[in-house]
C-alpha cells in the first residue's frame, strides 16, 4: 500500500498495454482468488451436513417446525437457550452434524419439565423458529397434533392449566420393556440416576419455582412407576396391566395420546441405559 | 451537494462493490487550485514543514481505545448478560434483544428470510430497529465496532504487518469484487436451498456464540481464518468474504456519520492508507485525486478511526452530517 507519490494530472488518458510482469501478477492474483473462493465454499458446503443428517431425528426445542423448515429458520442467536430455567436446551457444535448453533435437547441428560410454566423458549424466537403455531403455508403432519393443549400437572388447579403447544415434538417409546422394573414388578430405591447426575427436575411438593436436582429427591417405591410420577403432562402416561402374546400378565408403562414428547421419562428411568425414550419428531400412531 | 461529489459518491458505491479506485474524470476549481499550489510549493519548504510535523507529531490511539472498549464492552454485555443472569443484552450478535427491544443482525435476517420465505413480527421489528441503528451510525461501524471477528483479525493483522516486515510473509492480494460474488453466492445458495449455508461458517456468529455459551469446535474454522490471513493474505475474510460487511456497507450508504478528508493541510504522506483496514475508500488523500477541498470518504468505510489517529495534520476526522455546527 505505498502511497502514490507521483503528480500527474487529474484526467486519466488512455490505458497503455499490460506489461508482461503485471499481467502476471494479474493471473496469479485470478488464481489466488480463485483459490479463496473454492476454500469458503468447500467449507460453506459443510453446511448442508445438518440437511444429510436431519434424516436421524434429533429433539429440537418445543414448538420447533419441522426439521427442514427449522434449519432455515433457526438463527442460531440461543435466546432460547438463555430462558430454559433447567438448561434443557443446548446448541449444537460442529461435529454435531445439525446445524452449527442450531439448539437441541438430549433428553437423557437434561429433558423439558416446563419448569417455566409457558414453554418460554416458543416466546423468546425472533424468528418463529419455535411457535405455539405454523403458519398457513407449513402443513402439520398427521398425528403431530396434538387432539386438546395438554395440561400441565403443576398448573392443573390454575385458571389456566395448559400448555400452549399445538403439536408434540416427539413420543415416549418404551424401547427396551424387557428391562423396564415396573414389567419385571420390581420397586426402586434411591437416587433415580446415581449421585453424579446433575439433571434437574421441578417436584410441586419441594418447590414450585425452583427445580432441584434429581440426585437430591431419593425415591422409594415398592413398584417402579418413576417415569408416570415424574411426567409433567396430564395423561400422557400411566401404569397399566398388559398382557403378553403367552397369556400372562403384568404391569407396563403405556404412553397415552397427550405425550407430548419432553423427555422427562427419559430422563428418569432409573434403569441404565433407559427403558423409555423419545422418538424425535415420531407422531401419534393410533 | 456538488455534481463532482455526486459522481464521487457513485464511484465509491462502485468501489464498495469491489470495482478499483480511478483517477476522478472532474475536480472542482477550487481544489484544483489547491492541487496547482501544492505543485508550485517549494519542495524543501515543504519537506521541512513535514519534517517538522514528523518531530512534534504525537502518536494517538484515541480513537481505537474507544472502539476497542465499545466492541469489548458490548461483547462482554452479551456474556454477562447470560452467564451472570443481568438479562440486559440477551442472544448473539446474530439476534437478541437489548432490555426487551428486539435485534437482528440484518444478514443473518436475510439469509433466513431468504430460506425460509416467511417473516415473522419479531424478525421485523428486529431488523427494523437494527437497519435504524445503523443507518444513522454508518453502516460499516458494526464492524469494526461491534463484532468480535474483527478485533481477532486485527490483531491476526498486525501480526501479519510484523511478520511481512521481517520480510517472513508477503500480502497475497485478491480481487475485491469477490466479496460481492460471496454475498450473491450465499443469498442463492439460502433462496435455492431453504438452509442458511452462510450462517454455519460465519465466524461473527460462531465467535460471538462461543462467547455467550461456551467455545466449540467450530472455533477451528476461526482459527483456519486467522492462521490464512496471518501468514496468507492480509484479512482476507473482511476484505474479500464476508457478506455481513457488505450488508452493513450498503446500509451506511446515506449514513451522517462518516469521516472527512480536508484536502488543505494534508501533505500526502499516507500514514492513513498504511493503518487503513479498507484503503481503496481514502484514494482521494492521494496527490491530485481529491475532487473538493473536503470529502466524504466512501460508504465501505468502517470508521475505525485509525486514520484519524494516525494522520499527522489532522486531515481526517469525524464527522456528523448536518450536527457539525452544533457538536
Amino acid at each position: 500500500m505505498s502511497e502514490n507519490e507521483k503528480d500527474d494530472g487529474p484526467v486519466a488518458g488512455p490505458t497503455p498495454p499490460l506489461s508482461k510482469a503485471k499481467r502476471q501478477t494479474n493471473r496469479r492474483r485470478f488464481l489466488r482468488t480463485a483459490l479463496l473462493t473454492g476454500g469458503v465454499l468447500g467449507a460453506a458446503l459443510s453446511g448442508f451436513l445438518p440437511l444429510i443428517y436431519a434424516k436421524k431425528k434429533r429433539l429440537r426445542p418445543p414448538g420447533a417446525l419441522d426439521e427442514k423448515d427449522f434449519l432455515g429458520s433457526c438463527i442460531k442467536c440461543g435466546q432460547c437457550v438463555q430462558v430454559c430455567p433447567v438448561s434443557a436446551i443446548k446448541l449444537a457444535d460442529l461435529v454435531d452434524g445439525m446445524g452449527v448453533g442450531t439448539p437441541y435437547i438430549d433428553p437423557r441428560r437434561q429433558a423439558c419439565d416446563f419448569s417455566c410454566d409457558a414453554v418460554q423458549c416458543i416466546l423468546a424466537c425472533p424468528t418463529g423458529s419455535l411457535t405455539y403455531h405454523k403458519p398457513d403455508f407449513l402443513a402439520v403432519r398427521a398425528g403431530a397434533a396434538l387432539k386438546a393443549k395438554p395440561i400441565l400437572l403443576a398448573k392443573e388447579k390454575d385458571a389456566e392449566p395448559t400448555l400452549n403447544m399445538t403439536e408434540r415434538i416427539g413420543v415416549a417409546r418404551l424401547s427396551r420393556p424387557e428391562a423396564c422394573l415396573a414389567t419385571q414388578g420390581k420397586g426402586f430405591k434411591g437416587q433415580a440416576r446415581g449421585a453424579d447426575f446433575t439433571g434437574e427436575l421441578r417436584y410441586m411438593d419441594v418447590d414450585r419455582w425452583k427445580p432441584i436436582r434429581v440426585s437430591e429427591h431419593p425415591y422409594d417405591v415398592p413398584e417402579c412407576d418413576l417415569c408416570v410420577r415424574a411426567c409433567p403432562i396430564k395423561g400422557a402416561i400411566s401404569i397399566e396391566t398388559v398382557m403378553a402374546p403367552n397369556g400372562s400378565q403384568h404391569k407396563s408403562p403405556v404412553v397415552h395420546e397427550p405425550c407430548v414428547g419432553c423427555g422427562v421419562c427419559e430422563m428418569i428411568c432409573p434403569v441404565e441405559p433407559a427403558c423409555i425414550t423419545i422418538e424425535a419428531g415420531e407422531v401419534w400412531k393410533i | 451537494m456538488s455534481d463532482v461529489l455526486k459522481r464521487r459518491f457513485t464511484e465509491q458505491i462502485k468501489i464498495m462493490f469491489g470495482w478499483e479506485p480511478r483517477k476522478p474524470e472532474k475536480i472542482t476549481e477550487r481544489a484544483q487550485q489547491v492541487h496547482i499550489m501544492k505543485r508550485m510549493t517549494n519542495k524543501q519548504d515543504l519537506q521541512a514543514t513535514k519534517s517538522h510535523m514528523r518531530a512534534h507529531e504525537v502518536k494517538s490511539t484515541k480513537w481505537r481505545n474507544r472502539r476497542w472498549i465499545t466492541l469489548i464492552a458490548a461483547n462482554l454485555l452479551f456474556t454477562l448478560s447470560f452467564s451472570l443472569d443481568i438479562q440486559i443484552l440477551e442472544g448473539a450478535l446474530t439476534a437478541s434483544r437489548f432490555v426487551g427491544f428486539h435485534l437482528i443482525d440484518l444478514n443473518s435476517a436475510l439469509q433466513v428470510m431468504l430460506a425460509h420465505k416467511h417473516i415473522i413480527n419479531n424478525l421485523i421489528i428486529g431488523t427494523g430497529t437494527v437497519l435504524l441503528l445503523w443507518g444513522l451510525l454508518g453502516g460499516r461501524t458494526f464492524c469494526s465496532w461491534v463484532c468480535p471477528y474483527h478485533l481477532l483479525a486485527e490483531w491476526a493483522e498486525k501480526l501479519h504487518l510484523f511478520l511481512a516486515k521481517k520480510k517472513l510473509v508477503t500480502d497475497q492480494t485478491m480481487d475485491r469484487r469477490l466479496r460481492t460474488v460471496f454475498w450473491v453466492i450465499f443469498a442463492l445458495l439460502a433462496l435455492g436451498t431453504g438452509y442458511t449455508v452462510y450462517e454455519a461458517i460465519s465466524p461473527t456468529g460462531i465467535v460471538s456464540r462461543a462467547l455467550v455459551y461456551g467455545p466449540g469446535l467450530a472455533l477451528l474454522w476461526v482459527l483456519a481464518l486467522l492462521f490464512f490471513e496471518v501468514f496468507f493474505s492480509r484479512r482476507a475474510w473482511c476484505r474479500y468474504a464476508c457478506p455481513i460487511g457488505l450488508t452493513y456497507g450498503v446500509v451506511g450508504i446515506i449514513s451522517p456519520v462518516r469521516i472527512k478528508y480536508k484536502l488543505d493541510g494534508c501533505f500526502h504522506e499516507g500514514d492513513c492508507r498504511k493503518v487503513c483496514l479498507v484503503p481503496h475508500v481514502l484514494d482521494t488523500v492521494i496527490k491530485g485525486r481529491a475532487v473538493d477541498l473536503e470529502v466524504p470518504i466512501g460508504p465501505d468505510c468502517t470508521r475505525c478511526g485509525l486514520c484519524v489517529d494516525a494522520c499527522p495534520t489532522g486531515s481526517l476526522t469525524f464527522e456528523v452530517k448536518g450536527l457539525q455546527k452544533l457538536l
